[in-house]
């Protein structure tokens, strides 16, 4: 069916908690949808109980939700904005992270924590943040990114399930994206990359919103007789780098993309675990396509010239065909 | 109160006092490890609060929570074997001092974060309060307990006004001992009485002097009966002493100790010893054969917890995640 990414992820939350009872939403403004439309209908449908609205308060409804999936339910906290979820940390990776472990096994936090990030709203650097990569350093949480409205349902029924705290970053310049969609939609595997276009010049590794991106520059340099490979990882942790080593092994040359500033960023870490697993595979060093290292400006232009796009993703494959030893 | 209530109080105060006692005598032989916070002067909130739940009633804790979990039926071995980060521990030597879960008995977690649990019993109060409507007889509690200076943390003001807005069962345990780590409270706060801070929520509070073992009984039985029936939530304020430093190796230069002859007549283990013995609950040679017990129990802990086994990288390797 034709659907939105937006659609699809309210569509996901109503037949887990059609399918499970323990399943809960809880968040800011969820009964009246939120600002992005994400759980309209559902309050409807099951209630206040399970649709819960919560005051502003970050940190307790985080924890309300760990306490809670230690108790029995499966709740679905929404954090507003992942600029939002600075207010949480404590409950998210002392408490959330580290139950199963420093318990010995005897808890698991079986929650999904919903976020979405991403710029180009002109909403200014408190509200169009990508933090994904500070999740990704906390041993015992999940993390995923999905980039398709497909994969953004899937991947949220996987998380639902799964026994550990996933964090679900969305990105909310895709939630209105027109997609086609199966009626029924599989959960999907979490730590297994997708394979959106095969091709044999060059990989590039991209996140979220630069998934598009990355496959828009290889339509274009396709025209230019080059193929590009464009993996989505879709989770970070844990991380599939057999596919992309693999892939890399075909292409000998990487680019990595995410509209997060490089420093610290996911880029880094695939670019070092490439590096590692397939060095000798590697023609040319792994370029980074990311967001320069400054908050996100709220001008027009500026934002516009802050994000990294196709254009990027196209210049840095040529760089790395350019820069090829062989 | 009665005699079996008041002679189970004075068992589980002393075999939390015995068990704290030793844990500091070990913590100078090296032999517990990391920060370790004793809860002595204490042992009357834990043990008239936990005393009074169930094991499905659920607690949670802070950095401060021997007591706590002994009390809520934690096994003295296990508890020590944790302490010295062994495998026999009740987290497997993999949670420490700061970090005690018993799920067996519901103590579901403590945190090293001040204020961090807070929340997570607001949580679980809401399961419990979710089951309600769907089981007949089903009155489940969740017990937070926390020092004075959680109450300065956002978590706390946040959880207060969402437990009284959903009506949760939980009640909010304050130790104030008039000291959040080095500090004392007027340093922190103008508000001398943290049960003066719920009045606008509506919810239920009382101030009692913790040494009085029994007083926190009372009190805490009038709250918790209220919540058990689904008034809502309650908090709980327990004034008491914490005769060792914020942790052991405090040098604890920031108060002067208090006299001898003062503890003497506000210790809570020997307050209920001279209470119960006027009420004649027990007699000075139940009294001692209490203590003796407790003392011989502890020591039987340590040695037991002296052969576990250390645990094995293996071991936290597999524990990060579930599947």
């Amino acid at each position: 069916m034709r659907t939105t990414y937006a659609k699809a992820v309210g569509r996901a939350l109503g037949e887990a908690m059609r399918a499970d009872e323990r399943v809960l939403v809880i968040g800011e403004d969820v009964s009246a949808g939120g600002p992005f439309t994400i759980t309209s209908g559902l309050v409807e449908e099951f209630g206040a109980d399970r649709v819960r609205d919560t005051p502003i308060s970050e940190a307790a409804i985080t924890g309300i939700a760990i306490g809670a999936a230690q108790s029995g339910l499966r709740p679905v906290l929404e954090i507003m904005y992942i600029d939002f979820l600075t207010l949480a940390l404590d409950q998210l990776v002392n408490m959330a992270a580290k139950a199963r472990f420093m318990s010995g096994g005897q808890l698991s936090v079986p929650m999904v924590l919903r976020t979405q990030g991403g710029a180009g709203q002109r909403a200014g650097a408190q509200h169009s943040q990508s933090l994904e990569s500070w999740l990704c350093h906390v041993p015992g949480l999940k993390v995923v990114m999905p980039s398709r409205a497909v994969d953004a349902a899937g991947l949220l029924a996987a998380a639902i399930a799964d026994p550990d705290p996933v964090v679900v970053v969305e990105n909310k310049t895709l939630y209105f994206r027109a997609e086609e969609v199966p009626d029924v939609v599989a959960p999907a595997p979490i730590g297994r990359a997708a394979v959106l276009r095969p091709g044999r010049d060059a990989t590039v590794v991209a996140l979220s919103r630069m998934v598009h991106e990355a496959l828009t520059a290889a339509d274009e340099l396709a025209r230019d007789g080059i193929e590009v490979e464009v993996i989505d990882p879709r989770t970070l942790v844990p991380l599939d780098l057999d596919t992309i080593a693999d892939s890399v092994a075909r292409t000998n040359h990487l680019v990595v993309a995410h509209e997060a500033v490089g420093t610290g960023g996911f880029g880094a870490e695939v670019a070092a675990a490439v590096g590692h697993a397939a060095f000798d595979d590697l023609d040319a060093p792994v370029e980074r396509v990311a967001a320069p290292f400054r908050p996100i400006p709220v001008s027009p232009g500026l934002e516009d010239a802050h994000l990294p796009g196709a254009a990027e993703v196209r210049a840095a494959v040529l760089t790395v065909l350019n820069r090829s030893v062989r | 109160m009665n005699a079996e209530q008041a002679r189970s109080l004075l068992r589980t105060m002393w075999r939390i006092r015995a068990f704290e006692e030793r844990v500091g005598r070990l913590k100078r032989s090296d032999e517990v490890h990391g920060l370790i916070h004793l809860s002595t002067g204490g042992e009357g909130v834990a043990a008239a609060v936990c005393g009074q739940l169930r094991d499905g009633d659920v607690v949670y804790s802070g950095h401060r929570a021997h007591g706590h979990v002994i009390a809520k039926g934690a096994p003295l071995p296990e508890t020590m074997a944790e302490l010295m980060g062994r495998a026999g521990g009740l987290c497997r030597g993999m949670g420490g001092s700061m970090h005690l879960v018993d799920v067996a008995h519901g103590m579901l977690g403590a945190t090293g974060v001040v204020g961090g649990t807070v929340p997570a019993a607001l949580g679980s109060a809401l399961a419990a309060r979710m089951r309600r409507e769907s089981t007949e007889g089903e009155d489940t509690v969740s017990v937070v307990f926390f020092g004075d200076g959680a109450v300065q943390a956002g978590t706390f003001a946040e959880s207060v006004n969402i437990a009284a807005l959903w009506r949760l069962p939980v009640v909010l345990v304050c130790e104030n001992n008039g000291f959040a780590e080095f500090t004392p409270r007027s340093a922190h706060t103008p508000v001398e009485r943290v049960s003066d801070l719920v009045a606008p929520w509506g919810i239920t509070a009382a101030t009692v002097d913790g040494n009085d073992a029994v007083a926190v009984w009372e009190e805490f039985a009038r709250l918790l009966a209220g919540v058990r029936a689904g008034d809502g939530p309650a908090l709980l304020e327990a004034l008491t002493h914490r005769l060792r430093g914020h942790y052991e190796g405090d040098p604890d230069r920031y108060r002067d100790a208090i006299a001898t002859e003062e503890w003497q007549q506000r210790d809570p283990v020997l307050r209920l010893e001279r209470t119960g013995i006027a009420h004649g609950w027990f007699d000075t040679d139940e009294a001692k054969a209490v203590r003796e017990a407790a003392h011989a129990e502890v020591e039987d802990a340590v040695t037991w917890a002296r052969e576990s086994p250390w645990p094995t990288p293996e071991l936290a390797a597999s524990l990060v995640y579930g599947s």
